[in-house]
């Protein structure tokens, strides 16, 4: 369902992706693991328009795309089927709970107000913040914002959600809640593509796993035997100083 | 105090009260709306970054910092007046609506500049456009923001309204002038001035502080207190 055949992004004459290519399938949750300043992030922007790519082909919903000359109206149209979680929540202070979900409903989608509402009380009643729907972002924990965040992209149905490092900028007892939320939408069949550095979710929740280093994808494989048996040295270097430090 | 100060004072209020009145709240009112409509329009062109027009936003306001007020009256006043046939009414609304305009626009242009990037960003990802994303997010959040600066331009514009009487707008300040002519008793009768240009401004602190609640009420800086 998606697809991304070499992707190269350089901030300046700092190259950050080297060439990415990755394949999903509907249903997929994959994690990106690997070091900080791997190009993990830049990725996830890069297929997201946040950033714009050098080059790249970018295939979503049976259309190709060209990364490095996608117009406005394209972008638009792909956003409207997708969805992105950040790692600071990113909520819009001037809405309450509700409100950041439905906008995208009624202003970007000109769904009706009550529509929107029922889809948005919906949604809070997944991440379990429901009684929590008026509360301003200021008025909520981290670990609840990151719950409203993740409602809203769900709300607006996308074929496929972006999670940027969605427990990092949590405090470590709030990471729980989040998780298990990305648990359930995970069984629920949604497509994640998820920037992670929680070993633990990558390993139980996720299908597939993606290891970058320095721009490139190192080795990718499905979770289960990726974890028990990595076959590059990088990879194995890597999960040996991830697990010595747990 | 003499008998004959106070009887002049009592007389003299409502003959300075109203042109205050008729003409600075007016002056001041329209002045005002057309200086934040100036001022976020040039802000919006800053922040967008857009090419040629952010340059010459920046052209205006420092042309307009860089020079006195009283200056610009006169410029439009008996400079321009030839062409114009603006009444000296129209000329003030003018220059202090352009004047104040290019102060908020910088006030402004802060205040959006002050709301998170990722606030943005996330607007895309629903599938905003940028004008919705400014119109629903950034400019409600920015003018919260900068709405004790706004004030504060609110309240220093009724006072510099006492400036167009040198362009012979018939405000407060020139109607003590020639009433102090008539008695010179200039003492009582400016302080007389002060006192109701104070009654006008403290009312408007009034206005801030009850817009300022209403504000907080509809969220996003409760962030201090939580």
């Amino acid at each position: 369902m998606l697809e991304v055949r070499d992707l190269k992004k350089s901030f300046g004459d700092l190259p950050v992706l080297r060439g990415v290519s990755l394949q999903m399938r509907k249903g997929d949750v994959t994690a990106i693991i690997g070091p900080s300043g791997g190009g993990k992030t830049t990725l996830l922007r890069c297929i997201n328009f946040l950033e714009k790519a050098d080059s790249g082909t970018l295939t979503f919903g049976g259309r190709s795309y060209d990364l490095g000359a996608i117009g406005k109206r394209d972008i638009a149209a792909i956003r409207m089927k997708t969805g992105f979680v950040f790692q600071s929540f990113n909520l819009f202070s001037n809405k309450t709970a509700v409100q950041n979900i439905t906008e995208g409903l009624i202003i970007a989608r000109k769904m009706p107000r009550d529509q929107a509402n029922a889809i948005a009380m919906r949604a809070l009643d997944q991440v379990g913040l429901r009684d929590r729907a008026d509360h301003y972002p200021s008025q909520l924990s981290g670990g609840q914002q990151q719950r409203v965040a993740i409602a809203r992209a769900v709300a607006t149905s996308p074929e496929i959600i972006y999670f940027d490092e969605p427990t990092s900028a949590l405090d470590p007892e709030l990471i729980g809640e989040v998780l298990s939320v990305m648990r359930d939408l995970a069984s629920s069949g949604m497509t994640m593509l998820v920037v992670t550095h929680e070993m633990r979710f990558a390993r139980e929740v996720s299908s597939r796993v993606i290891f970058m280093e320095n721009g490139s994808i190192v080795e990718q494989g499905e979770s289960g035997p990726f974890f028990a048996a990595p076959r590059e040295a990088r990879t194995q270097a890597f999960l040996r100083t991830i697990s010595a430090e747990k | 105090m003499t008998e004959r100060v106070w009887k002049i004072l009592v007389e003299s209020f409502p003959k300075i009260l109203l042109p205050g009145l008729r003409m600075t709240l007016p002056l001041t009112a329209i002045a005002f709306v057309l200086a934040m409509i100036i001022a976020i329009v040039v802000a919006l062109i800053q922040f967008a970054r857009v090419k040629g027009l952010s340059q010459l936003c920046r052209f205006y306001i420092w042309v307009i910092r860089g020079t006195p007020l009283l200056v610009q009256l006169f410029v439009v006043f008996y400079g321009l007046k030839a062409g114009m046939h603006m009444s000296p009414f129209w000329a003030a609304v003018l220059v202090f609506a352009v004047n104040e305009g290019a102060y908020c626009a910088e006030t402004m242009r802060g205040a959006l500049e002050g709301v998170p990037a990722g606030q943005i960003e996330a607007g895309y990802c629903v599938g905003m456009s940028y004008t919705q994303i400014m119109r629903r997010i950034v400019l409600p959040q920015a003018l919260r923001t900068a709405f004790p600066s706004l004030s504060n331009g609110l309240i220093s514009m009724v006072k510099d309204t006492s400036l167009t009487a040198n362009i012979t707008v018939a405000e407060m300040f020139m109607a003590t002038q020639r009433i102090n002519a008539r008695y010179y008793e200039p003492l009582a009768l400016y302080l007389e001035a002060a006192v109701i240009y104070l009654l006008f401004s403290t009312a408007l602190s009034w206005l801030q502080r009850w817009g300022e609640k209403r504000l907080q009420s509809l969220g996003g800086r409760e962030a201090r207190h939580a």
